[in-house]
């Protein structure tokens, strides 16, 4: 029954929103609270009838439809249009294990080694953008004055005010072979010939880290500025020296709001898309790409889905895996 | 292994504001010395610039004799217990306890036997693998004080330490700090605005107002011999009578009040003429008339039973309110509220001082 799958999709939610709905009356009926009003009574019929539908469509049309409709999309083969539907719409697996064999045979390294590269990347630069953003938020929480404080926060924000292509393209100027930084480092005489920082990558790292550098930057800052000031002083007339205590007191302190920024940071970073197009080299190929590909270039979206849930469940995964490493709780990283 | 510290003349600035002003003290050696004062008086900031988190603008703070300019808080013999103590809640009890020891490199194993042998100190025996959370105000206390001790430092400083416990605590908790202190024999330095602290357990205190240091001496000297209408005011209840020497010797002076002529010592040797305050201890009063340069008349405005005494306050000439205070054992008959009562004092128990700023008011 290949077209019902589709069709469970659209069910699901009607499903789960019912049973919803009934444990709430039996909740209601159970503990009976005579003051208590019915919704429509508190809101009069048409506004809540207004009310209702707007929630319901917007959680069933704009959040769970999409997800599921991809969800069943991807245990679809890629069928050109007319053949929807027929007798070779099966589900299968197909396009989860195109990642690594090709549907004509052979492994599939250009696509595993996208991925690979991408999660590995997403990683580096997750730790390159704590170990920047770790000082600032220090910084910004418990040792700056509140005036300069304001001022770096100033300096962090107004950046962002600059659209993401034209920050990418302004980092792209500054990094060429014939950019600034290649010129002053020639100038200079550290160099003969320019160094090729887009080939190498290092573009894509200093891009991705300074897109997500806030997402970083706040859970940090958020986390540390709680921590008693006390409890460094106490730790420094221990005598502790100044790396110990960050390390014994500050870093335990706010792990849940570090394992959030990286969480964030890693999470946005595996998904991202224009700046790894910008900034990474000619021979990279960011992951993303690879799906963006195969929805709008290629039209195979089962097989652009498949790759998506391989990526996000890749991505779960290995946070969990780093939360559980760290002993972080999945919720204090939201508090 | 006890350092004494000396500051020599350390004024403490934030900007315009001097919030200790020219401290001159000599702090010796193994002893209990306390810092009095009112809320803001730079108490903190004395410690702390003794601690080390602040240089003083001027002056010099010299622990052992070794001048300590340039010289970080983690390398001072000195040890903080914080007003709010600090204690690390991401480790245990026993962790918090030998941090110090920590730091240093120290192996696990002499930092475990470290940590028994102060978890004995301090009465939490088999109590080092708890969390912080876990402990009572008054434990959290004491292992706070462990924390400090573990470094053996030559110097404890103590920033209003109890003030954060409830009265009995706080009373327990006063013989406990004194009887540890006798056991380490290292220097306390203690900071307090409770005077029942400082003269409970001190060897000495300075008493402090507005940066500046306005005594230093004993309990006793402190209490019965104060030097500035400041600290007669500040340390215990005291009664002030504001006015104008109008005879002097030496020893006595006569000071002309609202409530006439009343007699006190002199020790500051004030002249004819000169504005002064005459202070008389609510227990130095008698309630009954005396001669007359000694005696007050007044009406009962309320009785107070506080059982090991009974305060009875008075209202004197000009609404001025006036303290006495009576033993049990005394013989006297309280007065009921609103009777006229004659009070009187012993004449050496009257102590006439220059006029200055009186606390509390
Ligand atoms: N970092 C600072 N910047 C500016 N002013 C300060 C600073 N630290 C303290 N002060 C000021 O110095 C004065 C003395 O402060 P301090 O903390 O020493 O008072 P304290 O005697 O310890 O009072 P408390 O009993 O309330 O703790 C206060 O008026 C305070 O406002
Ligand atoms: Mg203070």
């Amino acid at each position: 029954m290949p077209v019902s799958s589709r069709l469970v999709a659209l069910i699901v939610p009607f499903v789960v929103i019912a049973i919803f709905w009934l444990m709430a009356r039996r909740e209601a009926q159970r503990s009976q609270d005579p003051t208590r009003k019915s919704y429509f009574e508190r809101n009069g019929t048409t506004l809540g009838i207004v009310f209702i539908l707007l929630v319901a469509f917007w959680t069933l049309f704009l959040v769970v439809l999409p997800y599921l409709y991809m969800v069943v999309e991807s245990f679809h083969p890629t069928l050109p249009p007319p053949k929807r539907g027929g007798p070779e719409d099966v589900l299968t697996l197909a396009q989860y294990k195109s990642l690594v064999v090709l549907p004509t045979g052979g492994t599939n390294v250009t696509h595993m080694g996208a991925f690979v590269f991408s999660i590995v990347a997403s990683i580096a630069v997750t730790a390159l953008n704590f170990a920047i953003c770790y000082p600032l938020a220090y910084y910004m929480a418990q040792a700056g004055s509140a005036q300069k404080v304001r001022l770096v926060m100033l300096g962090l924000i107004v950046p962002y005010w600059v659209n993401e292509i034209l920050r990418a393209f302004s980092l792209r100027l500054l990094l060429a072979s014939k950019g600034l930084i290649n010129q002053a480092l020639m100038a200079i005489g550290l160099t003969d010939a320019p160094i090729d920082f887009l080939g190498n990558n290092v573009g894509l790292y200093v891009g991705l880290s300074y897109a997500y550098l806030l997402i970083m930057i706040f859970p940090l800052y958020n986390a540390i500025e709680s921590l008693d000031k006390n409890q460094i002083e106490a730790a420094r007339d221990l005598g502790a020296p100044w790396w110990r205590i960050h390390w014994d007191v500050v870093i335990p302190y706010a792990k849940p709001g570090i394992a959030s920024g990286c969480t964030m940071v890693f999470m946005l970073c595996a998904g991202s898309l224009a700046a790894p197009l910008f900034l990474g080299g000619p021979r990279t190929l960011w992951f993303t790409s690879v799906i963006y590909n195969f929805f709008f270039q290629a039209f195979n979206w089962p097989r652009g889905a498949a790759y998506s849930f391989i990526l996000l469940i890749a991505c779960i995964a290995l946070v969990m895996l780093m939360l559980r490493l760290f002993k972080v709780s999945l919720g204090e990283t939201i508090k | 292994m006890s350092a004494g510290v000396e500051l020599d003349h350390v004024t403490v600035r934030f900007g315009d504001f001097t919030a200790v002003d020219s401290a001159t003290l000599d702090i010796r050696g193994g002893e209990f010395f306390s810092f009095l004062g009112p809320s803001g008086c730079g108490k903190t900031t004395i410690l702390r610039t003794v601690s080390g988190f602040l240089n003083p603008s001027e002056g010099a703070v010299r622990i052992g004799g070794k001048d300590m300019a340039g010289i970080g808080p983690n390398k001072r013999p000195t040890a903080l217990i914080f007003q709010n103590l600090a204690l690390f809640p991401l480790m245990s009890v026993a962790e918090n306890i030998t941090y110090g020891l920590r730091v240093q490199g120290i192996d696990k194993a002499t930092r475990q036997k470290k940590a028994d042998e102060l978890l004995a100190l301090i009465a939490l025996k088999g109590q080092g693998n708890k969390l912080v959370s876990e402990l009572s105000g008054g434990q959290k206390q004491r292992v706070a004080i462990a924390r400090a001790l573990c470094v053996q430092p030559k110097v404890l400083l103590l920033d209003e330490p109890l003030s954060a416990l409830d009265l009995k605590l706080r009373q327990h908790m006063r013989n406990e700090l004194r009887t540890i202190q006798r056991m380490v024999g290292i220097t306390f330095i203690y900071i307090t605005h409770d005077q029942g602290e400082a003269l409970t357990m001190s060897d000495r205190i300075a008493v402090m107002s507005d940066g500046v240091i306005q005594q230093v001496g004993d309990g006793k000297a402190v209490y019965d011999e104060p030097a500035t209408a400041f600290v007669a005011s500040f340390v215990g209840e005291n009664n002030p009578f504001a006015g104008t020497v109008v005879q002097a010797d030496p020893s006595f002076a006569l000071v002309e009040t609202q409530f006439g002529r009343l007699l006190g010592r002199n020790p500051h040797g004030l002249e004819q003429g000169a504005r002064a305050i005459l202070f008389v201890r609510p227990e130095s009063f008698q309630l009954a008339a005396g001669a007359a340069e000694t005696t007050l008349s007044s009406t009962v405005k309320s009785v107070a039973f506080e059982g090991n005494m009974t305060h009875v306050f008075l209202e004197g000439a000009g609404k001025k309110d006036i303290t006495v205070t009576v033993g049990r054992h005394a013989a006297t008959r309280i007065p009921e509220q609103g009777e006229t009562a004659a009070i009187s004092y012993d004449p050496a128990l009257g102590l006439a001082l220059p006029e200055g700023k009186l606390a509390r008011e």
